[in-house]
């Protein structure tokens, strides 16, 4: 009886980013509540960060396994949507996300704002050039295989133009290591292995619901912060293409959506009926906030990539 | 000779087709990379810094991991004390421990976090940070200086100790002694130590992608694996390749001219009576104490912090512990056949079959598996998925790697064989079979059995091939625990390197141990 079950039960396979896999994370409360209703076997696969999802998948092409993708962001939605690899999807929600969505292929899950995060007693700089000038130590994310990493290439980039590479000249030396993806980095600061990490405005609220920690807090800055928002879109090589427009229109849920907050420790992309938690940031003013279009970010990436490689290869 | 002409011609079939092999996996590879690629236009001045960069780790570590084995070696073999021939041992580890285990134990000595900093901030000073260039450097000297001074201590080793005796009665001058002694030793063992360092730190891809902090600690093997794994641009990953192809065959090329040293480590445990070791005592003590230090502290660094967490450790290190098994085992069994049938067939043949054996062992250092790697990859991508392949790959790549120490271990030994008994073959008229049951395998037993070990060692702790091809379902012990160091699962991660420290050498012991268990059971 069992195996006759399980030979029947369809799997859908998500691909996504470790840290949404990982314990702590939302995976497997995602799980429990979709394999609930879809009478399917819902697996999710980590592969590294946001950005390698990406690399692995046109090193998979079409011969990929996966259905669904989780974890791109709108920095990486062009290059996604250029491989052909993606099938449109007419998904539909109350969407909270700042500027509004409206994308063929893709559709957002969460959003937040990069940020450095200290330990609340540092007295931080409040700009990068400030912080270049400084002694303090961070951790920051290649922009090759993490989307955190690819973020600051554009916060940077947003905030200072064509003087970006001088920038990051002068930042090189505060940087202690670039790591492949968020988890690293962010473990890394935790041990005390640098006075700052590249993370997002929520993280802190992370260390004071979960943990009820207050030590953590978050360098504001007076350039702004960028945003970034996590998008997840449907692989067209998918046998499941019907299982896979049904988890699409179940992330946007509230079931889903609520979550994300303490899980992700991100935005919804559509705010649950219950609210956000207690303790929660506040979003930051729309002057406060960076975000370049897809086609912008798709347009920047090559450029100020070789501009942070060249500056960090000196 | 005894042989029948259907089995020298079958001979000659199989040790050619091995060799046809060989050239297919480096060669092969590396033209199937080239034509790929799209010439040096593409690679932009990140990917130059990064080749500047290779070259010029390489030469800081091989010239500093020579440059203190020789006092090492000196007082190593000046010297002597009780747990002397243990320490050599000892200095035989680093060559088998897997890379990542190093640099973890490295990190937790040298990093941010780890003791000398502790102690540092304790004194009132900055804590050190390991990451980029230092780091680079720093491991690649840990594994290559354990290298570098057995090689010196052979040299050593092959004075005569009456030579010894002669400078002393003369009471010889420090000057005349480096003069007349140790400088025509250095001359004949460093520039070949220094080429071989050289070239396994050109080729160095696990250590930069750990401790290389980013495009500044970037070497040429890990800007193939980025352009592969993170850009997917597969043009610019092929003209890294010719680039790093180029460079190690030109470095070949050089070793070709300078003798290697022999890298079998067998025969160390001649001491010549010194008398001069009183007078260089503390000097000798305090370098022999400091570079078994350097070795010890990060290795116990791991065990540990590493034994407490064996218990928690997540199930899937049993499923990477059997697939790390099945890879090592495997490509302990084609490298061990590979290197048997070379032997067989070339050994007998005269100096022409010796420059062939060099050569090949040559071949197989330049190879970098990560050429390999992306040459296969593109071999296969357009009629399969490669991940598929990821086992049989990393297993044959492996192989291959460990070529060039099999064969140095094993080709002296056949060619002692069939110098000493082929008369006794051709006076008794034997048989083919009686001939390998009898007289070759029992006497190749114990080079086989190291030979082996050593193999399986190395493939336990490969993390390069595997990079390139894993997905996330199929991880190796190597692999795993880089992926935890990722998670920044610390404890966890020192829990499967005592894992794979154990695997690795319980195997090396059972392979080493069979081969010489027969022999002493005579």
């Amino acid at each position: 009886m069992t195996t006759t079950a399980v030979a029947e039960t369809p799997v859908l396979t998500i691909l996504t980013y470790d840290s949404f896999v990982s314990d702590w994370g939302p995976g497997p409360a995602v799980e429990a509540a979709f394999e609930a209703t879809c009478g399917c076997d819902l697996r999710m696969v980590g592969a590294g960060d946001g950005a390698a999802l990406l690399a692995r998948l046109k090193l998979e092409g079409s011969r990929s396994d996966a259905d669904v993708i989780l974890g791109l962001d709108t920095n990486l939605m062009v290059a996604a949507a250029d491989t052909g690899l993606f099938a449109p999807i007419s998904i539909t929600a109350n969407y909270a996300v700042p500027g509004g969505w409206a994308d063929p292929y893709f559709a957002p899950f969460d959003w937040g704002y990069f940020a450095f995060v200290k330990n609340a007693e540092l007295e931080t700089p409040t700009n990068f050039r400030a912080l270049a000038d400084s002694d303090l130590k961070i951790v920051i994310q290649d922009p090759r295989s993490s989307t955190p990493g690819l973020g600051l290439l554009m916060w940077v980039k947003a905030a200072y133009g064509v003087d970006a590479a001088d920038v990051w000249t002068d930042l090189a030396d505060n940087i202690v290591t670039v790591t492949a993806g968020w988890s690293e980095a962010y473990g890394m600061f935790l041990e005390g292995e640098a006075d700052l990490v590249l993370s997002y405005t929520t993280s802190p609220a992370y260390h004071l619901i979960a943990e009820g920690d207050a030590s953590k807090s978050f360098a504001v800055f007076d350039e702004g912060h960028y945003m970034q928002i996590e998008v997840a879109g449907k692989l067209a090589s998918s046998d499941q293409s019907a299982l896979a427009d049904q988890f699409l229109q179940f992330m946007v849920s509230d079931v889903f959506q609520s979550i994300i907050p303490t899980t992700n420790w991100m935005f919804p992309a559509v705010t649950p009926a219950a609210g956000l938690p207690e303790g929660f940031p506040k979003a930051l003013s729309a002057k406060q906030s960076l975000i370049f279009s897809p086609t912008e970010a798709a347009a920047l990436r090559n450029v100020a990539l070789v501009e942070w490689q060249t500056a960090l290869s000196q | 000779m005894a042989d029948s002409t259907i089995a020298i011609i079958l001979r000659i079939i199989l040790g050619g087709a091995v060799l046809a092999a060989l050239l297919v996996f480096s060669i092969g590879t590396a033209v199937a990379v080239a034509t790929q690629g799209q010439g040096l236009g593409i690679l932009s001045v990140a990917d130059w810094l990064a080749i500047r960069f290779t070259l010029w780790q390489a030469c800081i570590s091989a010239g500093l991991s020579v440059g203190i084995a020789i006092p090492v070696a000196r007082a190593l073999a000046r010297q002597s004390f009780i747990g002397r021939q243990g320490l050599i041992t000892l200095l035989g580890a680093p060559f088998i421990l897997p890379v990542i285990v190093g640099v973890l134990g490295l990190l937790a000595v040298f990093g941010r976090a780890g003791w000398i900093s502790d102690f540092l901030t304790w004194a009132g000073f900055a804590r050190l940070s390991i990451y980029g260039p230092p780091g680079v450097i720093l491991a690649h000297v840990f594994f290559n200086l354990p290298l570098a001074t057995r090689f010196l201590l052979q040299g050593w080793a092959a004075v005569p100790a009456e030579r010894f005796r002669v400078v002393h009665s003369l009471a010889a001058s420090p000057w005349a002694y480096f003069r007349l002694i140790e400088w025509p030793l250095l001359r004949t063992v460093l520039p070949g130590a220094f080429l071989l360092i050289f070239l396994l730190c050109l080729t160095s891809f696990a250590v930069a992608l750990a401790v290389g902090g980013g495009p500044k600690g970037t070497t040429i093997e890990l800007a193939i694996y980025q352009a592969f794994r993170l850009d997917f641009d597969l043009s610019k990953a092929a003209s890294l390749a010719v680039v790093q192809f180029s460079l190690c065959g030109g470095v070949a090329v050089l070793a070709f001219l300078v003798p290697l040293p022999q890298t079998d480590g067998l025969g160390l445990d001649r001491l010549p009576q010194r008398f001069d070791a009183y007078g260089h005592r503390t000097a000798d003590c305090i370098w022999i104490f400091c570079a078994t230090a350097f070795l010890v502290m990060p290795l116990s660094a791991i065990l540990f912090r590493g034994v407490g967490h064996i218990h928690n450790l997540p199930h899937q290190v049993i499923v990477a512990s059997l697939t790390s098994l099945l890879i090592a085992l495997t490509s302990t069994i084609v490298c061990i056949a590979m290197a048997l049938s070379l032997a067989l067939t070339f050994a007998c043949r005269g100096i022409a079959a010796r420059n062939l054996a060099e050569g090949v062992g040559i071949l197989g250092l330049a190879t970098s598996p990560l050429v390999v790697g992306t040459g296969l990859f593109l071999m296969i991508f357009p009629f399969a998925q490669p991940m598929i392949f990821a086992v049989p790959i990393t297993a044959s790549v492996n192989a291959m790697m460990a070529l060039p120490f099999a064969l140095r271990v094993l080709m002296p030994a056949v060619r002692e064989i069939y110098t000493d008994y082929l008369h006794l073959r051709c006076s008794l008229n034997m048989t083919q079979w009686v001939w390998l049951s009898r007289i070759v395998l029992p006497r190749l037993r114990r080079p086989l059995g190291f030979a082996a070990g050593l193999a399986v060692a190395l493939s336990m702790g490969d993390l390069g091939v595997i990079a390139l091809f894993s997905d996330p379902d199929l991880q190796t012990l190597p692999l795993m625990l880089y992926r935890l160091m990722g998670a920044y699962r610390m404890d966890q991660a020192a829990g499967v390197a005592v894992v794979l420290v154990a695997q690795s050498l319980v195997l090396f012991w059972i392979f080493d141990r069979g081969g010489r268990g027969y022999v002493g059971s005579k």
